[in-house]
């Protein structure tokens, strides 16, 4: 057992924590491009596109992410790619995110009237452009609430990847846990640190969505 | 030479297997039975219980809305006997998965809830029915009738999450996989198999519920 004083044992889980943000901004960025290329496959080519979309989210809101990240932590190595463990989890979360991330956009771009494609269409622009100029911009506006949400979703997703042993905050816990023997008081301060970090994302949420639904 | 997939390693250990998939399996109807239960008591103490009793599931509510599964339990599971409360892994697992999908499933509720037409516990009460009678009888149905695809995905989700409950060694289908891949040196090929059958239950999960689902709310619209 080993004495530390509160402010070291702060430092410590802070430092975590800053682990933490970066793999829930690696994930989301990793993520927000992924769900882009699936959604550009969905619109642009609608048969082939609409199916892979499908089984893609299926699978991955179908199974824990645990395992996903089990998947992609042992799996890498067997086709001759050794990774730290920061990018298998973050390997793992961006597929994760692609998932839920392209769900919600597509969505959003369900949303959008169909009278804004076939109008766009009219005027012969091609299907990129139709994204780019008439669809996406519209479509944002309504995401950005969800995504915001979403983003809570991710922080805590990454808590995991403490278990294929990369130190963030709740690895961070563990660890000064198993040192202290104050487990109470350190889940206790980690709970909060990832409230402090997913609650203003939720309010921001909700603010939006009440934003967005005054405007109309 | 590359790596030699191989499942048949993976054949003797079906027994242990079948015992995993009923914990997990245990673990979730348990959970969500409990969950569901009390968070009819939460949405409904949201809704009309007095000031401070509403303040503390709200705040409830939030706090385990903004945290990781996976503390929540190692705090139920390390931290609790600390104050003289000792679980079993297996019931710090159905406490940390009912305190989590209570929360979730108020908020769902409480949504459900708000979109009753009012006029139904007008009617109810202008026919001087009491006031909780309306809520049980009248107001509840149709609230969970309007949501109840959303209560489905949060139990199929707890099902999902319930894999992290392997690390506080509750044998459920992770910690089997755990164990056998351990054994077998086959991690790939035992979390693939296991990745699987947990694809097959959320699938199958959906479809009963949502079979259940038409017989319990036939000659409702939508």
């Amino acid at each position: 057992m080993v004495d530390l004083p509160l402010s070291d044992i702060l430092v410590y889980l802070l430092t975590g924590a800053r682990w933490t943000l970066l793999l829930s901004a690696i994930a989301f960025l990793g993520g927000g491009i992924g769900a882009l290329l699936l959604l550009l496959l969905r619109y642009g080519r609608p048969r082939l596109g609409a199916r892979f979309l499908h089984l893609y989210v299926e699978l991955f809101q179908g199974t824990p992410l645990l395992l996903q990240l089990f998947l992609v932590f042992f799996g890498l190595p067997l086709i001759g790619i050794d990774v730290p463990p920061l990018a298998a989890a973050g390997l793992a979360l961006t597929f994760y995110a692609s998932a839920f991330l392209s769900e919600i956009w597509r969505g959003c771009i369900d949303a959008i009237p169909r009278g804004q494609w076939d109008a766009s269409g009219a005027l012969g622009l091609n299907f990129l452009t139709q994204m780019r100029d008439v669809i996406l911009p519209q479509a944002l506006r309504i995401a950005v609430p969800p995504t915001v949400g979403f983003l809570t979703q991710l922080v805590k997703a990454t808590a995991l990847a403490s278990i294929v042993g990369f130190v963030e905050l709740t690895k961070s816990g563990q660890i000064v846990s198993n040192a202290t023997f104050q487990p109470l008081l350190i889940y206790g301060i980690v709970a909060l640190i990832y409230f402090a970090m997913c609650y203003p994302l939720t309010f921001c949420a909700r603010i939006l969505e009440r934003k967005l639904g005054q405007s109309r | 030479m590359g790596y030699q997939l191989d499942f048949g390693a993976l054949a003797g250990y079906f027994g242990l297997f079948l015992q995993g998939l009923g914990v997990t399996l245990g673990l979730t109807a348990i959970s969500a039975s409990l969950g569901i239960a009390l968070s009819i008591g939460g949405a409904a103490t949201a809704g009309w219980g007095r000031r401070w009793a509403r303040n503390v599931v709200l705040a409830y509510v939030e706090l385990i809305r903004n945290t990781p599964f996976i503390i929540q339990m190692f705090f139920i599971f390390f931290g609790l006997p600390e104050i003289g409360l000792k679980l079993t892994a297996l019931q710090a697992a159905v406490l940390a998965m009912t305190v989590n999908l209570t929360a979730y499933s108020i908020e769902i509720l409480r949504a459900g809830i708000e979109a009753v037409a009012p006029g139904q516990r007008e009617a109810g009460a202008a026919l001087g029915i009491r006031p909780a009678e309306v809520f049980v009888f009248v107001v509840l149905p149709q609230a969970v009738a309007n949501v109840y695809p959303a209560l489905v995905s949060q139990i199929v989700m707890t099902m999902l999450e319930s894999a992290v409950v392997s690390q506080i060694a509750v044998t459920d289908l992770t910690h089997v996989a755990d164990l056998i891949q351990s054994r077998t040196y086959r991690a790939f090929e035992t979390y693939f198999v296991i990745t699987v059958v947990y694809l097959v239950l959320a699938v199958a999960l959906r479809r009963l519920f949502a079979l259940a689902g038409r017989r319990l709310f036939a000659g409702r619209a939508g």
